[in-house]
């Protein structure tokens, strides 16, 4: 059994099956506007957390997320369903493609056999659809790939139920029900409104205080923790930062997209100029990028480099909160 | 960032023919997609992370040479596993997984205990026993 699916590339995992699972249903909808209207923006850092021996700070929301709200916010039912054995998972599985129903999964990379060896990390927080079975192989559109693949059953049961932090638990999920046409408008809103409060709410761990206080750690990292460890936190960051997925500069020219495209939808003039700041501020989080890994290129910092990058923080941090509070005011 | 702005740098990417997406603005103002092989600032970034992992593992099996740990540790290492993440792909406590890593541990460890092992790291329990086979 095969469907007619279109498989389209996209920046991230999770906005490209939302995406290619809307459009397979008759809505044509674009990776920035799931990830606007599921208010995918956010930056946080979770201390209490350890990947790859380093603490992890996130440019988005926690995995599932955007695909809720989105659907929340546009009037489609979403059904999920996780499983404790794998023979039901499958069984599952196959009984909606024997529906001729896409379904989206979660799953990890580690033993995700066509992604480059160096990029299978024990992260369980990537997305992917399946859109049919052939000769015992499911097709696989994984949004972050340019064309559509394959998996053998085997293979597919050990991404679907990879442990560790996130462990996804056969996880599958895909729309049920569908208005008759998506309310675009307040749902846009609603999605920029969420954003905003996000990113300047007043907890130290998330939005523009997070990004003050990781700016204040890297100051801090290398007296107190040595060069070496310092350079691997530092490491971390901008790979989080700019990995397959955030469609660069953390996640903020996708943003960027979201609100051109939003200011012809709502007539609203300002979220053009806006879409311009929040790209400058896409930049300035490349900067960063490039002047962190001169840090961590050669391995023998000075103290000044790592100030140097505190400082470019400190100063994103400050154009973010601005940009936030106009954005808010603009819907 | 313009779209001739984004980067097409060599990385490791290109091995498994995968391109990066990204969103760039054109020469009229709007935005569209454009693909890249790969930048250099995170090349770096993974390929240190990369490197790490393998002094890590280089350490652990220096230390089980030296029987100042168990194979557990230097296999655990190779799979770029921590402790917790070992310990739910075994269905094992955090603590007892740590007990494992003792060579004296270790070297009584059931048969049914042990083969959990080999099966996550995907050896033979000859294999795990003897790091060098």
């Amino acid at each position: 059994m095969e469907v007619n699916f279109t498989h389209k590339q996209s920046a991230h995992c999770e906005n490209g099956v939302v995406s290619n699972l809307m459009r397979f249903n008759g809505f044509e909808i674009s990776e920035p506007m799931v990830f606007g209207i599921g208010s995918g923006l956010l930056f946080s850092y979770l201390p209490f957390l350890k990947v790859n021996h380093a603490p992890v700070v996130t440019y988005r929301v926690m995995p599932g997320v955007i695909f809720n709200r989105f659907a929340k916010r546009v009037g489609v039912k979403v059904k999920r369903e996780k499983f404790s054995s794998p023979e039901k998972a499958q069984a599952r599985l196959d009984e909606n493609l024997k529906n001729n129903n896409p379904v989206g999964l979660q799953v990890g990379v580690y033993n995700l056999g066509y992604f480059p060896e160096e990029y299978r990390f024990h992260f369980n927080a990537h997305n992917m659809v399946v859109y049919g079975k052939k000769e015992g192989a499911y097709l696989i559109s994984d949004p972050v790939m340019e064309d559509v693949t394959s998996l053998t059953e085997k293979e597919l049961e050990k991404v679907r139920f990879a442990k560790g932090a996130f462990a996804p638990k056969g996880h599958i999920y895909y729309p049920v029900e569908f208005p008759e046409e998506l309310e675009l408008k307040r749902a846009i809103v609603k999605g920029i409104k969420h954003t905003c409060k996000d990113m300047t709410a007043p907890i130290p761990l998330v939005g523009v205080k997070a990004i003050r206080k990781i700016a204040k750690l890297i100051r801090k990292w290398p007296i107190k923790k040595g060069v070496k460890t310092a350079n691997h936190y530092l490491g971390q960051i901008v790979r989080m930062q700019e990995e397959i997925g955030t469609g660069g500069g953390g996640f903020r020219y996708i943003y960027g997209a979201f609100l051109q495209e939003a200011s012809k939808i709502l007539n609203n003039d300002e979220l053009i100029v806006l879409s311009k700041e929040i790209t400058q501020i896409g930049d300035l989080w490349r900067d960063f990028a490039v002047d962190a890994s001169r840090i961590y290129k050669n391995r023998s910092a000075t103290e000044d480099g790592y100030n140097k990058v505190a400082d470019q923080l400190a100063a994103i941090a400050d154009k973010e909160e601005a940009f936030f509070k106009k954005l808010k005011k603009a819907v | 960032m313009k779209k001739n702005e984004v980067p097409q740098d060599k990385s490791n990417l290109e091995t498994a023919n995968i391109k990066d997406m990204y969103y760039a603005v054109d020469e009229n103002g709007e935005y569209t997609t454009e693909l890249s092989t790969g930048w250099s600032p995170k090349t770096i970034a993974l390929d240190n992370a990369i490197k790490d992992i393998e002094e890590r593992t280089e350490i652990a099996r220096q230390k089980v040479l030296n029987n100042s740990t168990s194979p557990i540790e230097y296999y655990m290492e190779l799979h770029k596993m921590d402790i917790g993440i070992l310990a739910s792909y075994v269905g094992i406590w955090t603590w007892r997984v740590k007990r494992h890593f003792k060579p004296s541990v270790f070297k009584k460890l059931n048969a049914k205990t042990i083969q959990k092992y080999a099966d996550v790291f995907d050896v033979s329990v000859e294999q795990l026993r003897h790091i060098d086979k």
